[in-house]
């Protein structure tokens, strides 16, 4: 195995199925770091460099960093700093480069990640950027399935809510092409999934396009929620349509099988019941908890602490 | 002095009747005013311009010839009109004879020449880059974009001229 020393995560897709597996096995020895604080990147400094906001990403990024023993400095509002002064995205990483060991970066525009990976030095993680890509909620969600079904590998996993516009879904399906499983997406027809991203996952996998949620959970592993958004629709009387009919409730819960999993990115609105939240298939928080040990040990690849 | 034949006027262009300039042949029927806004000629830089439309071409079909005088193409406009007219030859003259024949032909990768059609790619957002597009195919044309990774096909490269 190369080692991930200096290598940025723009894209799932620029990583072998051989190292995404590898950045797995890692992160489940890092795991008991993530308890015991560790001094492992002591001396290494993080730049948080969003131009949109993301609470959740940017202190789950910072925790991992700061677990390991390394420092982060916060340019997450650039909006009002160096932004309305006029400085463009070059300029402002091919400063905060001079300063750091490793950039985070999330953008609104698509693209912008790969622009940043090439005028820093240092290496650069994509913490999301516009509707096409976030890697690193891939890896700690392929992470999720991996712990809590001992596999991939021959599962079924469906997404539902909005497939057009959830980033996280688009980079998770590409992961997970790569693997023997097989796909259903059930969304309202103007959420559909992207037709790119349809034609590369099913060229790879068993992909099935589904209207209604209940044809299939009796059957799924994973039920991957995403929250549909009201803004999504012109006409608001569709969104009152479909509202319902992709809202996870006890009376889906008690169909699927026991041993299956329902995950979510969060936030969450109301698409899951918090009745639900008590079963025991949930695992939305404790994908969180997952996201902070892949992104420990993603920092700690990509910084040489590791290998 | 001139035929007024299609036919005629193609063996005349074969013979190079301009002094000095460059004649586009073998042009996508109907794309020929596409090929000028490539090249930014409007008609009015003074230059004699002869533009030919559907005219019958045993290798095409039917075809079309722009004729521009008194200027020669740079490469980067070469590659433009590879975008909407791949088949295309670029004659240049200089004297009465043709000094050079090339056939356009794409670049494994395009650099600034084309804008990406997403308007959310980082190229479009005001950031001293230049567009970068990797060519998957020729004939239908199929650009990726190095940025965004959106797929960008002919149409949508016509609309930006
Ligand atoms: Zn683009």
């Amino acid at each position: 195995m190369p080692s991930l020393r200096g290598r940025d995560m723009i894209s799932i897709t620029d990583f072998t199925q051989e190292e995404i597996e590898y950045i797995l096995d890692k992160t489940d020895e890092i795991r008991k770091l993530s308890i015991e604080r560790s001094d492992l990147l002591k001396g290494k400094v993080m730049a948080i460099l969003f131009f949109e906001p993301s609470t959740r990403t940017r202190i789950s990024f910072e925790t991992a960093m700061k677990r390991l023993g390394g420092e982060t400095v916060d340019m997450s509002e650039p909006k009002r700093a160096s932004i309305e002064k006029g400085e463009n995205l070059t300029d402002t990483v091919r400063v905060i480069d001079n300063y750091v060991d490793v950039i985070v970066i999330r953008h609104p525009l698509e693209g912008s990640a790969r622009l940043a990976a090439e005028i820093a030095e240092n290496p650069v993680i994509n913490g999301g950027s516009g509707a096409e890509e976030h890697p690193t909620q891939a890896l700690l969600d392929l992470y999720t399935i991996r712990r809590e079904k001992e596999r991939i590998n021959g599962l079924t996993i469906a997404f539902v809510g909005d497939l057009k516009y959830s980033r996280t879904v688009h980079s998770l399906s590409v992961a997970l092409a790569n693997y023997n499983v097989k796909l259903y997406f059930i969304s309202p027809p103007i959420l559909k999934m992207r037709r790119e991203i349809l034609e590369y996952v099913s060229n790879k996998v068993s992909v099935e396009e589904v209207n209604d949620l209940n044809d299939v959970v009796e059957e799924v592993d994973v039920l991957y929620v995403t929250r549909i958004q009201k803004e999504r629709f012109s006409d608001i009387s569709d969104y009152m349509k479909v509202k319902g009919s992709y809202k996870i409730t006890l009376d889906h819960v008690k169909k699927m099988r026991e041993d299956a999993i329902i995950m979510h990115p969060l936030p969450r609105v109301d698409e899951i019941d918090y009745a639900v939240d008590q079963t025991p298939q949930a695992k939305y928080f404790k994908q969180v908890y997952y996201g902070l040990l892949v992104r420990m040990s993603l920092l700690a690849l990509i910084l040489g602490a590791v290998e | 002095m001139y035929s007024k034949g299609v036919v005629m006027v193609e063996k005349e262009l074969r013979v190079s009747k301009i002094k000095d300039g460059t004649v586009i042949d073998h042009i996508t029927a109907g794309y020929a005013l596409a090929v000028l806004r490539i090249i930014g000629l409007t008609g009015r830089e003074g230059n004699i311009i002869s533009i030919l439309m559907n005219v019958p071409s045993q290798k095409l079909g039917r075809k079309d010839i722009v004729k521009v005088e008194n200027r020669e193409l740079r490469e980067d406009e070469v590659h433009k009109i590879a975008l909407i007219a791949p088949n295309a030859t670029i004659n240049i003259i200089r004297s009465y004879e043709v000094v050079e024949k090339n056939k356009v032909k794409l670049p494994k990768v395009i650099k600034g020449v084309i804008k990406c059609a997403n308007s959310t790619c980082i190229t479009n957002g005001g950031e001293p880059v230049q567009p970068t597009f990797i060519v998957e195919n020729v004939e239908p044309l199929r650009l990726r974009c190095h940025y965004c990774k959106r797929i960008m096909t002919r149409e949508d490269v016509i609309d930006q001229f």
